[in-house]
This record gives C-alpha cells, sequence and structure tokens, in this order.
C-alpha cells in the first residue's frame, strides 16, 4: 500500500469520526423544535453535548487540514468547486458555534428565541448539506483537465444528491433522539426514545435506498460489504429502538454511519473526486503531495490520534451521567 | 472589481476579524489559568471571584474566536485554489498539526473546564485550564508557522515537473527564523491585549467600587486584578519592542522592499530616518509628493540592522531590482500608504498602552488605590488599542509582502524559485458574483455577531466581580456533606 493510500484512508477515518460524532451533535440541534417542549427540555437537550461539541467538531477541521495537506489538489477542486454549499454550511456553523456559548447568557424569551432558530437552522442546513455534497462526490462532478470544477451550481442538485441529503439528515435526527434517551431520564428520555423508534423507520428506507443506489450505480463489489453492514445496523437500529435499549440503539445508528463512509470512500477509490469524464478525475496519485510530507504527517497522525481518543473518550467519561430536568437550576443569564 | 479583488477584499476581512477577537483568547486563556492558580494554592475568595468573572468574558470571546477560525481553515480552497494547489505540500502540513495538537486539546479540555468544575478534582479541573491556555498558544505557533513560510519560504524545493512547491525538511519549516521571532511577537502582542483587557476594566471597577464607597472590593479585589493586568502590560510591552526590532532585521534581509515601504523611503539612504508624520499624498504611490515634518534621524537604519547609519535601499530601486529578478510588468510595490501608516500605528498604539501601564503602576506604587474619574475612563479608553495594534500589525505584514502571496527570497541561505503572485493564487473556477455573494454574507453576519459579542462583553463587565463564590469543587462539597446530584451550576 502506498502512503497516499494510506492517507486516503486516514481521511476516511477523520470524516467517519467527524460524522459520528458530529452527526448526534447535528441532530440534538435539529430535535430541539421537535421534542424541547420548555426551555428546560431544550437546556437538559443542549447540556447533554455541552462538554463535547467542539471537540466533535475538530474532527472536521482535522479532515480539512488534512485533506489540504496530504491531498493539496483535491482540497483545492472541492472546495471551490462546493463554492457556494460550503459557504451555507460555513453560515450555519458559525451560527450553531455561538448559539450554544451564548444562550444561556441572556435571560430574556426574545433572545432565546432567536437564539435556538439560530440552532435550528444550523443544524439542519449542514445535516442535509453535507449528504449532498458527498452525494456529488460519489455521483462525479465535472472537471477540466486542470481538475478545475466547471460545473454550475445547479448540477449539485441532482436527484442522486438529494436523497443524501434526505439520508444524512434522517440518520443524524435518529442519532440525535437515540443520544438524548441515552444521556437523559424522565419525562424527555421516554419521549426521546418514541421519536427515535419511529425515524428509524424512516431512516431504514431512505438510507436503505441510498446506500443501494450508491452500491449499483457507483460502487465497487467489495463494498457489498459495507452495504449489508449499513443494513444490519439500521435493521438493529429498529429493533433496538423499540426495545428502548438506548446503548445499543446509539451502537447501531453510529454503526450506519461508519458504515455509510466505508461505502462511499469504497465507491470513491482509486479516485478522491471522479470527474465525469474519467481522464480528468482527481486520483489517490495525482492529487497527493510529495512521499516526503505524506510520511512526515503519517508520524503525525500515528503519535496523536490515539492520544485524541484517549481524552475524548475521558470526557465522555467524566460526563457520563444521565441529566434530567430536575437538575438543571434556574436560567442564570443577565439581561440587557 | 473583478473576483481577486473581491477574494482579497474577503481574505483580508474574515482574517482581520478572525485576529480581532484570538488575541484575547491566547492572552487571556493564561491570565484566567493564572487566577485560578492563585486561588487553588491559596484558598483565597478573591481569585475564585476573580477567575470565574474573567473566564465568562474569556467564555464568550472564545466562541466568536471559534466561529470565526471555521471559515479560516477552509477559505484557502474555496478563494485560493491555486494557491492551495501550489503550496498545500507544505503549508497543508502546519495547518493540519495545528488542527490533531492544539485545536482537539483546546476544545476538549475547554469543555472539561467548564462542565467540570464539580465534577472533577479541584487540581485536575485546574489542569484542563492550563492546557486550554497552552493549546492556544501552541496553535498560534503553527498558524505563524504556515504564515511565515510565505513570508520567507524554507525547508521547500520547487518542483518542476508538478509545477508545485514541494516541502523537504519539515524541521526547517517550524523553526524558520521568520517565525522564531513572529511567534514572540504576536504572543507578546496577545498578551498586551489580555493585560490591558484586565487591567481596563479592573481600573474601572476601582474608581467605581471606591466612590459607592465599597473599599472592601475597590482594594481587595479590583485592586489585585488591576496590578495583575498591568504588570503584564509592562512586560509584554517590552517583548513586543524586543521581538519586533528582531523582526525588522529579518525584514531587511528577507523582504527588503516591506522595510522601505515601512518608512515609504523612495530613494536609498545611509542613516534613513523615521518619520513619525508625513505629509502629502503618499497612496499615489508616488514618491515626489510627501514630505516628512517630524523625524527621527537614523531610526529606520537602526530597525533594518542595528546600526544608525547603515544604507537602506529605496522602494524604486528595489522595483528595478525586482523588474531584473522575476520579470516586468508587475508593480513590485506594496501600497505605500498603508504600509507606513499601518507601522506606526502598530508601534505608536501598542507602545502607547505599555507607557500608561508604567504609568499606572506608579500612581498605584505602595498599596495607593485611585477614585479619579479620568482614571476609570482611561482605563475603558486603553482596552480597544492593543487589539488595533495587532490588527494594523498584520495589514503591514501582509499587505506590505504584496504583489507576492509567497514573497521570493533574496537570502542566500534561503530556497530559491519559491514564489508566487497573490494574482496568481486565486481560484480559477470561482465567479465574481460568487465571491461577492460570500463577501456580502460573511460581512453581515461578522457585522451582526460583532454587535452581539460587543453588548454581551459590555454586559458582563459592567456586571462586576460575583459578590460571593462558594468553592464548587467536589472535595468542597464532601467536606460539607453534600449527597447525590447538585443542580448543575455551570450548565448552558
Ligand atoms: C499589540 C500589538 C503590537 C505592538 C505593540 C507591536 N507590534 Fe509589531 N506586529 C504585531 C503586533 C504588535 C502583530 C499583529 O502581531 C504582527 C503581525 C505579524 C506578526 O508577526 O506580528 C506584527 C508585525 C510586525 C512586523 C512585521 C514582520 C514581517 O512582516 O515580517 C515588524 C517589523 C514589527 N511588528 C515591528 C514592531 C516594532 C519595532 C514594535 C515596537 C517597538 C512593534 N512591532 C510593536
Ligand atoms: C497566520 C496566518 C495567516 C495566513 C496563513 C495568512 C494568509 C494570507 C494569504 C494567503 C493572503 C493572500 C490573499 C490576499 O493577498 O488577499 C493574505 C492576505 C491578507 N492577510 Fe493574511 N494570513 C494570516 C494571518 C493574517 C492575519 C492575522 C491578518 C490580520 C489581522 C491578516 C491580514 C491579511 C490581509 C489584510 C490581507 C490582504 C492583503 C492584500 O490582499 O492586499 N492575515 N493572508
Ligand atoms: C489564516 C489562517 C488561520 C486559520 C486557518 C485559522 C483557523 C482556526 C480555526 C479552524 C479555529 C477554530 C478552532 C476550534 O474549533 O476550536 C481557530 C481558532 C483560533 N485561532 Fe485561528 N486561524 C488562522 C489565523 C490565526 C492566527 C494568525 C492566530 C494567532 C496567531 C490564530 C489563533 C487562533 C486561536 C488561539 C484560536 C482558538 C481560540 C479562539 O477560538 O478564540 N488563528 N483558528
Amino acid at each position: 500500500m502506498e502512503l497516499s493510500d494510506v492517507w486516503f484512508v486516514l481521511i476516511a477515518v477523520l470524516w467517519t469520526g467527524y460524522l459520528v460524532l458530529e452527526g448526534f451533535d447535528f441532530g440534538v440541534g435539529m430535535l430541539l423544535p421537535i421534542l424541547g417542549k420548555g426551555d428546560k427540555d431544550r437546556r437538559v437537550m443542549i447540556n447533554t453535548i455541552g462538554p463535547v461539541w467542539d471537540g466533535n467538531e475538530v474532527w472536521l477541521l482535522t479532515a480539512g487540514g488534512a485533506t489540504f495537506a496530504a491531498f493539496p489538489e483535491w482540497y483545492a477542486s472541492m472546495f471551490s468547486g462546493f463554492y457556494l454549499a460550503l459557504l451555507a454550511i460555513l453560515v450555519a456553523l458559525i451560527l450553531r458555534v455561538v448559539s450554544f456559548e451564548w444562550r444561556g447568557k441572556i435571560d430574556s424569551v426574545v433572545w432565546r428565541k432567536r437564539i435556538d432558530l439560530a440552532l435550528i437552522v444550523g443544524s439542519w442546513l449542514p445535516a442535509v448539506l453535507w449528504g449532498v455534497a458527498f452525494g456529488n462526490l460519489v455521483r462525479g462532478v465535472e472537471l477540466d483537465a486542470s481538475h478545475t470544477f466547471v460545473g454550475a451550481f445547479v448540477d449539485l442538485l441532482n436527484p442522486f444528491a438529494l436523497l443524501g441529503g434526505a439520508t444524512t439528515a434522517m440518520i443524524f435526527l435518529t442519532h440525535g433522539a437515540v443520544f438524548i434517551a441515552l444521556k437523559t431520564d424522565g419525562d424527555i428520555r421516554h419521549r426521546a426514545a418514541a421519536f427515535a423508534e419511529r425515524s428509524a423507520m424512516v431512516t431504514v428506507v431512505v438510507a436503505g435506498a441510498f446506500a443501494v443506489w450508491t452500491q449499483l450505480a457507483y460502487s465497487v463489489a467489495w463494498t457489498w460489504a459495507a452495504t449489508l453492514l449499513a443494513a444490519v445496523a439500521l435493521v438493529g437500529l429498529v429493533v433496538a429502538a423499540r426495545l428502548r435499549r438506548e446503548g445499543w440503539a446509539f451502537v447501531a445508528s453510529a454503526v450506519a454511519i461508519v458504515a455509510a463512509v466505508v461505502l462511499i470512500f469504497g465507491s470513491l477509490y482509486p479516485d478522491v473526486m471522479p470527474a465525469l469524464d474519467p481522464a480528468n478525475s482527481l486520483t489517490v496519485d495525482n492529487a497527493s503531495s510529495s512521499d516526503y510530507t505524506l510520511t512526515i504527517m503519517t508520524w503525525v497522525a500515528a503519535i496523536l490520534t490515539p492520544l485524541v481518543l484517549a481524552y475524548q473518550a475521558w470526557t465522555y467519561w467524566v460526563f457520563r451521567k444521565r441529566l434530567t430536568a430536575e437538575q438543571i437550576p434556574a436560567p442564570a443569564g443577565l439581561t440587557f | 472589481m473583478d473576483a481577486l479583488d473581491l477574494a482579497r477584499w474577503q481574505f483580508g476581512i474574515t482574517t482581520v476579524y478572525h485576529f480581532i477577537f484570538v488575541p484575547l483568547t491566547i492572552g487571556l486563556s493564561p491570565l484566567v489559568a493564572l487566577m485560578q492558580t492563585f486561588w487553588v494554592r491559596t484558598g483565597s475568595s478573591t481569585w475564585l471571584r476573580l477567575t470565574k468573572f474573567f473566564g465568562k468574558l474569556l467564555l464568550i470571546n472564545f466562541a466568536i474566536g471559534v466561529a470565526t477560525g471555521i471559515v479560516q481553515e477552509f477559505q484557502f480552497g474555496m478563494n485560493w485554489s491555486e494557491y492551495s494547489r501550489f503550496v498545500g505540500d507544505v503549508f497543508g502540513a502546519p495547518l493540519a498539526m495545528e488542527a490533531l495538537a492544539a485545536f482537539f486539546i483546546e476544545s476538549t479540555f475547554l469543555g472539561l473546564w467548564i462542565f467540570g468544575w464539580d465534577r472533577l478534582p479541584k487540581k485536575v479541573h485546574l489542569a484542563c485550564i492550563w492546557l486550554v491556555a497552552i493549546a492556544t498558544n501552541l496553535s498560534a505557533y503553527f498558524i505563524l508557522a504556515a504564515n511565515s513560510w510565505m513570508q520567507h519560504p524554507v525547508g521547500t524545493i520547487f518542483n518542476e515537473e508538478t509545477g508545485r512547491a514541494e516541502m523537504v525538511d519539515i524541521g526547517a519549516v517550524l523553526t524558520n527564523s521568520t517565525l522564531l521571532s513572529a511567534f514572540p511577537h504576536t504572543i507578546a502582542a496577545a498578551f498586551l491585549t489580555a493585560g490591558t483587557f484586565v487591567a481596563g476594566i479592573a481600573a474601572w471597577w476601582m474608581v467605581r467600587s471606591l466612590r459607592k464607597g465599597d473599599e472592601t472590593n475597590a482594594r481587595g479585589v479590583y485592586r489585585p486584578a488591576l496590578v495583575l493586568g498591568t504588570v503584564v502590560m509592562l512586560i509584554s510591552g517590552l517583548g513586543v519592542a524586543i521581538s519586533g526590532d528582531s523582526q525588522a532585521k529579518l525584514m531587511y534581509d528577507q523582504q527588503p522592499m516591506k522595510m522601505s515601504s515601512a518608512e515609504a523611503l523612495c530613494v536609498g539612504e545611509n542613516g534613513a530616518q523615521f518619520s513619525v508624520l508625513t505629509i502629502g499624498d503618499l497612496s499615489s504611490n508616488d514618491c515626489g509628493d510627501t514630505t516628512a515634518i517630524i523625524a527621527i534621524p537614523g531610526l529606520t537604519s537602526f530597525l533594518a540592522d542595528g546600526s544608525f547609519d547603515s544604507y537602506v535601499p529605496g522602494v524604486e530601486e528595489l522595483q528595478d531590482r525586482s523588474e531584473q529578478l522575476y520579470g516586468e510588468g508587475v508593480d513590485y510595490r506594496p501600497n505605500l500608504f498603508i504600509t507606513y501608516w499601518s507601522f506606526r500605528l502598530m508601534i505608536g498604539l501598542g507602545l502607547g498602552s505599555a507607557a500608561l501601564a508604567a504609568a499606572v503602576l506608579w500612581f498605584m506604587r505602595k498599596g495607593r488605590v485611585i477614585e479619579k474619574g479620568w482614571f476609570a475612563r482611561l482605563g475603558v479608553l486603553a482596552i480597544p488599542t492593543p487589539f488595533l495594534a495587532a490588527s494594523f500589525g498584520w495589514i503591514f505584514t501582509e499587505m506590505g509582502r504584496q504583489p507576492w502571496v509567497v514573497a521570493p527570497n533574496p537570502n542566500p541561505n534561503g530556497v530559491d524559485g519559491v514564489w508566487m503572485l497573490t494574482a496568481r493564487g486565486v481560484s480559477t473556477s470561482v465567479s465574481g458574483g460568487m465571491v461577492w455573494t460570500s463577501l456580502i454574507v460573511f460581512t453581515l453576519l461578522y457585522g451582526v455577531l460583532a454587535v452581539v459579542w460587543f453588548r454581551l462583553m459590555k454586559r458582563y463587565a459592567v456586571q462586576g466581580v460575583a459578590e460571593t463564590e462558594v468553592d464548587p469543587s467536589p472535595e468542597a462539597r464532601a467536606a460539607a456533606g453534600a449527597e447525590g446530584d447538585k443542580p448543575l451550576s455551570f450548565a448552558y
């Protein structure tokens, strides 16, 4: 295996980390208007991800930085090509970040209304758009001989990619509901579990359709394994959600996301960004950095990634207790 | 405006904006950690109250730094894709290292710090904020490694076959002489910013408490904070001057055009002066148009290489030299109006606040406190100056490098053949309309965020330090015989 192949796998790992972890953050934000009946409920929900959302988001920044370092051409073509979609994602992420930190700072109904709106939009939008982006990546886009994107923005809104968007949105929604059920107690836990049960069934249909379409139209034989794993995980998710086995349900939705990333990256390989005209595709070979850079970065990643995993895991352990509405104190914010 | 100008405006706006907030985070997180250390070591509730107070301000500020940082990570690909293709091999590496080595620590341990007050043992909790402080400073190191490489490319060769810059020596990139002097300078600027912030707020509150007849807090809480802030200002003021001087010497070596532009020096001189004020039309970039009216003889020469009468080449001579080396038909001179004034504003605004710190320490010698209204106003007025100084410093650094995005390296020790004009770096696939869209969206969004940020910071600063804070640590709760789950006092 060449170093550039190793990095292809590492980038897939970083995206997996991002989508599994920030996936439930997105889900929690998306569910705010659905499960968060009153302010207490909403605060319980937000506090389940309070200590971890920023660490989760750094997986994205690392995926971005690592793509820049290991596959500069891919970084350049993808982010300039998906310009407007990425712009929308960035705006959404900005809104989310400041909302988490600033929501409790001011104790006023109007303030919370606005912040909650920002949180909800800021969670739904990227949840859909990441799926659209990955859908297009798998499907292939119009690149010219210098690997520059020459397609139009509307080309990105094709049925396959839109189904991809629906898939990520449904998976994250369910993943978030399962996470809330796992991390809370009392009334909110039961409502989250009941919601997860229903949304899991929709997810099976939507995600299943996307996986099969990907597999049949764009993939290779070995990724059937990933597709099957996704199918098993999704069915397991429905069953576990029905039985209210929250831990297992969470594992199942996480595995479904992992399987989806494997399927997507498996179908890309050896391309990193396939072009509609295969001669212009960006591949693991022609998009990668020099061997020297890849070697250095391999060492850095090999040393630091386990450390990151260790202290992030420790964070989840420190905050392992379930939250209840009773533990949420009266709002401590000031008024303008 | 074409896509290039728009992309430059956008980059300038988003980056300057990001860097308004990060110096405060970089400087304030160690200061909050220090306050918490005082508390843990002495048990004095004053420091706990101060930790909480400045900690809240830190968090309000942190959010906006993180939010705007996300844009930074992606906009090289969005607007500067040709640049990214050319330099990714070497420029991407420090960026990825920054995320892996700094951002992960910073974000994870900040979460632990915010939510861990009553979950983690006191010392572990203290370690969390120290890790945050160290990681924010580490992140500055990596990003400055990337930036310094653009100012002075090292450890890299030009690969003719691929047409790209390729890294051959990571050690050289991470110990770039430019970096070793930009890092202390930027960190010192960040500490100056945070020191002024702490001192300014504490000064205002000291006066206010005294006027309310509240001597206890004026002497017991705000005065110590004011002293801490001013001492930090003084030391870091010295730090920026020393490191800035060493940067200027490197600049003379590595980017002589920038050095001469800083003085708007048209024709080379021995013993070049440093003018404090120049009249005339600098913006014409035309030499005959200006007259210096106040000037310090020899100072520019001294900044450049340590001697008051050495030769500093003029901009016109350097233009000729560049044309011979890199081809004709390009204006190699940066915008002199901007380089001249941003350099002066950086030094003036920044060192002004450091001088102020010396005066304040003198006034407050031997336990004195000050009750004068002007003192409170001065404190508040001082707060923005280092923020402005740092922004002007960056505007100078980046605009002074133009028209290069990767500056060529005249230093014989440097690498050859690795350079790029800014105009070449812009994305070819992105239309003017798209950049307009993002420029407008970011400017509006950032404008709104700035207003909210300002109101929140002001509101929390005006609230003052809480009258009491109970020790929230698990140790204290166990000692008090508390049982079961208590409310999440530090929750969102
Ligand atoms: C509070 C902020 C502050 C203050 C008081 C100063 N600086 Fe500064 N300066 C910065 C904040 C800054 C900065 C924002 O941090 C920069 C931008 C890039 C960098 O490395 O630091 C900078 C850049 C910068 C550069 C450009 C380096 C380059 O482009 O390669 C020089 C030559 C100096 N400074 C010199 C000085 C001198 C001689 C100072 C005082 C005697 C001084 N600075 C005070
Ligand atoms: C350390 C990380 C930084 C990197 C890697 C970086 C990189 C760049 C790049 C690639 C450009 C070229 C685009 C252009 O010419 O417009 C640029 C320009 C610019 N940067 Fe930086 N920059 C950094 C920090 C900063 C900071 C902190 C500021 C301000 C506070 C700043 C201010 C500017 C400005 C004003 C321009 C526009 C110059 C011009 O186009 O005329 N930069 N920088
Ligand atoms: C143009 C280049 C830059 C890029 C790509 C960049 C990227 C980022 C990103 C992605 C974040 C968010 C991290 C998180 O989620 O925790 C961030 C925050 C931060 N950046 Fe930048 N940045 C740039 C310029 C700078 C400069 C010049 C400095 C300082 C010298 C700096 C210092 C920081 C610090 C200390 C933080 C964390 C604290 C905070 O968010 O307030 N950055 N940056």
